[in-house]
């Protein structure tokens, strides 16, 4: 009944559309409900990376720290971003800071979990792999945009 | 029209000095450092008497001809914008007063002008600047002041030159307006004088007319002036196909004969600055050493670079693309903007370009292919 | 015989313009209040001024100011070139000169009681102000307004004040994002596209003001109309070179279109195809 209903929620998300009810009921078997409020971290640098999180609702700012400039934000994802794809290949480390800037809700979808499903069911991990690799090509369209620097001054 | 006359051959020399006499400055064909062009005349006898001028793509020769005729050329590098749209001129000088600056706008010589001797092309180009120098929302007050009173004789074209396609753009090789008085030569057949067909196009130019002697034209001055007319359009070589020209071009930015013409052009501007309704411009404020400022406009080109500069660099730094933006533009962006091709067909971009390139080659290329494109997948 | 005539006041005479406040937006741009020529000078958002810095020369500029308060003229600028440069090195009591107002305006009748969207890129949103000004102070005209905004890093935001004051509204939405999050920056990175899809206006009715580089705005429209905004209703401001501003220099063409005089503020309808033509 809980899965159930977990499942009813996935298909809310606009990532997961595309997914079949039966995949999105074998998907929720990982999946659970997180609230983390602005200011805290959803992971840091280093740590092993062991969810990947679809975000609900909030806004994340993807950080490195860069001394001695401090800390960047290299991007910021919010409601309808996935995030933490470093679950799904080895190491399993998280390669940059995620800090909630304005409190979040998101699902997050236990790795090992995951994992041992995308094996399990070739079937469901090729349509699972298609909505990381459609949201993949989406965050590389804006981050090609961003590093295009169009505001620059031209120097005349 | 208001009428018609015949003007015996002395009877130009009376026209022009009427004409000064009313106090125009009258403009017209003379020869210069090999070439005709356009001068103050005091009489019919500056005029290029028994002249004839070869054109060819690239190449402009003067020839002798072997009988006395005054119009036996057609158009030089010259056209009447020169006039009114002037090469260069100072549109105000600034002086400094205190922080601030008093501008003082320099005054237009706004003698009127009559022009003399103005083919059919030139003053279909003349309208056609009108229309974007003196129709819009914004007239050039210095264009106006020198245009609005211009006294306009305008002249047919008997032998058209072997670079013209006036007949394709509609706006020759006769002048069907935008004149005052309009002449076709006669010239002397056994029996009858050198002579002028007069068509009167206002009430001022019948003014002018009646102070020049002058009679009734004979049924067969009538006949051989209409009858050189037609010969004039039938032995006109070069032709422009006009039917959905603007949509052809438009719709073809990317043909590969906008890259193929870009290898022969070498961006010289001669085409714009011999062309009759190219309009462009640019303006430089410039400080003299008595810290005095002015601006300066003069006749620019889209074939620079430094024409579509903005900050970061040009916007058409490719020569494809300003050779594609101009004739897009006169052909094409024209009839959007102004409400009329911005070709008259005179041929003097094709006589004047050290390329020789003839723009209605150009067309013809786009347009056949585009056609067969058209016709093959139409096949598939 | 002298026939030197007097033309009478051209449209081509820049008319004097005392510099009565200078605010410095950030480390290269900078807004300057004039007084008007005539005490006021009445213009539509989205209208430019050319501005003439003595001996240096004379570029185009869109009004930045409040269209409801035409006795004062306000200029957002850049320092790029060198008249730019000129104006920013201008203190209060310098004169500059003033040919305007020209060009069309965005279509703020468009947007009555429809869903206002304004995308903003860098100095893009110094000609949108006046939409702004304008939608507040009849804000009854229009349903929700959305300010979207993006620049390069933190420090190149302007209207910083305005911005955080329109944010703490409750009749409007203001997101900010920056290309480059540097040290200190708590709010969006990203690209200003990405301020887009996650704002919640009403695709069908929406009426959306993009100004910003080319390439931002051939991007935010896309964005917009992938959104469901019809493209009749995105309006974009093109940029070419301008010289004379009235349609006389030719110099503004951008393919078929005269800018200063039939724009520069078209719908993306009709600029998608020039923005699809390289080098036109």
């Amino acid at each position: 009944m809980e899965t159930h209903s977990l499942a009813r929620a996935l298909a809310q998300n606009t990532l997961l559309t595309k997914l079949s009810m039966d995949h999105l009921e074998f998907l929720s078997g990982c999946a659970k409900n997180v609230r983390i409020s602005a200011g805290e971290y959803l992971f840091r640098e280093g740590e092993d990376a062991n969810e990947l999180f679809l975000i609900r609702r909030g806004v994340i700012a993807l950080e490195v720290y860069a001394p001695p400039r401090s800390t960047m934000s290299a991007e910021t994802v919010g409601s309808g971003d996935l995030l933490g794809w470093s679950v799904l290949f080895p190491p399993h480390t998280w390669s940059i800071d995620a800090r909630v800037l304005e409190d979040a809700l998101l699902f997050s979808i236990d790795g090992a979990c995951l994992r041992k499903k995308l094996e399990a069911d070739h079937d469901f991990g090729y349509h699972l792999m298609r909505v990381v690799l459609e949201h993949v090509h989406r965050r590389l369209e804006r981050l090609r945009l961003q590093q295009l620097d169009v505001y620059r001054t031209e120097s005349i | 029209m208001n009428g018609d006359a015949v003007l015996e051959l002395t009877g130009l020399d009376a026209l022009i000095a009427a004409l000064i006499a009313r106090g125009y400055r009258v403009i017209g064909p003379r020869v210069q450092d090999g070439a005709i062009v356009l001068d103050e005349l005091q009489h019919a006898a500056d005029l290029p008497v028994g002249v004839k001028d070869e054109q060819s793509p690239g190449r402009y020769r003067l020839a002798p001809r072997s009988d006395n005729a005054h119009f036996g050329y057609v158009v030089g590098p010259h056209a009447y914008k020169r006039v009114f749209h002037v090469p260069v001129e100072t549109l105000f000088r600034v002086r400094r007063d205190g922080r601030g600056f008093e501008v003082t706008e320099t005054p237009v010589d706004a003698r009127p002008v009559a022009l003399f001797g103005a083919r059919a092309c030139d003053v279909a180009a003349t309208t056609v600047q009108d229309r974007v120098l003196a129709e819009g929302a914004h007239p050039d007050p210095r264009y106006v002041a020198r245009r609005k009173d211009a006294f306009v004789v305008a002249v047919a074209c008997n032998e058209p030159g072997a670079t013209c396609f006036c007949a394709s753009m509609n706006t020759g090789p006769r002048p069907a307006d935008g004149f005052d008085l309009s002449l076709t030569e006669l010239l002397p057949e056994p029996g009858v004088p050198h002579r002028f067909y007069v068509e009167v196009g206002t009430e001022r130019g019948r003014a002018v007319l009646d102070e020049v002697a002058h009679a009734l034209p004979s049924d067969e001055d009538r006949r051989r002036a209409r009858a050189l007319a037609d010969a004039a359009v039938a032995s006109m070589d070069k032709h422009l196909e006009t039917r959905h020209l603007r949509d052809l071009l438009i719709d073809n930015p990317e043909h590969p004969r906008w890259r193929a013409v870009a290898e022969r052009c070498i961006t010289c501007t001669s085409c714009t600055l011999v062309c009759p309704t190219c309009f462009c411009s640019s303006m430089d404020d410039v400080t003299s050493l008595e810290g005095e400022a002015e601006r300066v406009r003069r006749w620019d080109s889209c074939f620079t670079r430094s024409y579509s500069y903005m900050h970061g660099g040009p916007a058409r730094p490719s020569v494809e693309a300003r050779y594609r933006h101009w004739l897009t533009h006169k052909l094409a962006g024209w009839i959007d903007q102004f409400g009329s091709s911005g070709c008259v067909g005179c041929g003097r971009c094709i006589t004047w370009c050290p390329a020789g390139i003839d723009l209605t080659e150009e067309v013809a290329a786009i347009r056949a292919d585009v056609k067969a494109a058209r016709g093959a997948s139409k096949e598939a | 015989m002298s026939a030197a005539v007097d033309i009478g006041l051209a449209p081509m005479l820049p008319r004097p313009a005392r510099i009565t406040r200078v605010v410095k937006e950030t480390a290269d741009t900078f807004t300057l209040h004039l007084e008007p020529p005539d005490g006021k000078l009445a213009f539509m958002p989205g209208q430019f001024n050319m501005l003439y810095v003595f001996g240096v020369g004379e570029v185009p500029i869109s009004i930045s100011g409040d269209p409801d308060a035409p006795e004062v003229l306000v200029h957002t600028i850049r320092a790029v070139g060198a008249v730019t440069k000129a104006l920013m090195a201008m203190v209060p009591g310098d004169v500059v000169g003033v040919r305007g107002p020209y060009g069309n305006a965005w279509p703020v009748g468009e947007g009555m009681r429809r869903d206002l969207v304004v995308v903003a890129g860098g100095i893009g949103l110094a000609p949108l102000r006046p939409v702004i000004y304008h939608a507040l102070s009849h804000r009854a005209d229009f349903d929700r307004v959305y300010v979207l905004y993006g620049t390069r890093t933190p420090s190149d935001i302007l209207f910083e004040e305005e911005l955080r004051a329109w944010r703490a509204r409750f009749d409007m939405e203001v997101e900010l994002t920056v290309d480059r999050g540097l040290a200190g920056w708590s709010g969006r990175t990203g690209v200003v596209t990405t301020l887009i899809e996650r704002a919640d206006f009403a695709p069908e009715s929406a009426v959306a003001m993009v100004c910003g580089p080319e390439v931002m705005m051939r991007f935010a429209a896309r964005e917009l109309a992938q959104n469901g905004v019809e493209e009749e209703r995105i309006f974009v401001s093109l940029e070419r070179k301008m010289k004379c501003g009235v349609g006389l220099c030719g110099n503004c063409q951008l393919g078929p279109e005269l800018l200063c005089r039939d724009g520069p503020i078209y719908p993306y309808s009709r600029a998608r195809r020039l923005f699809a033509v390289r080098e036109l």
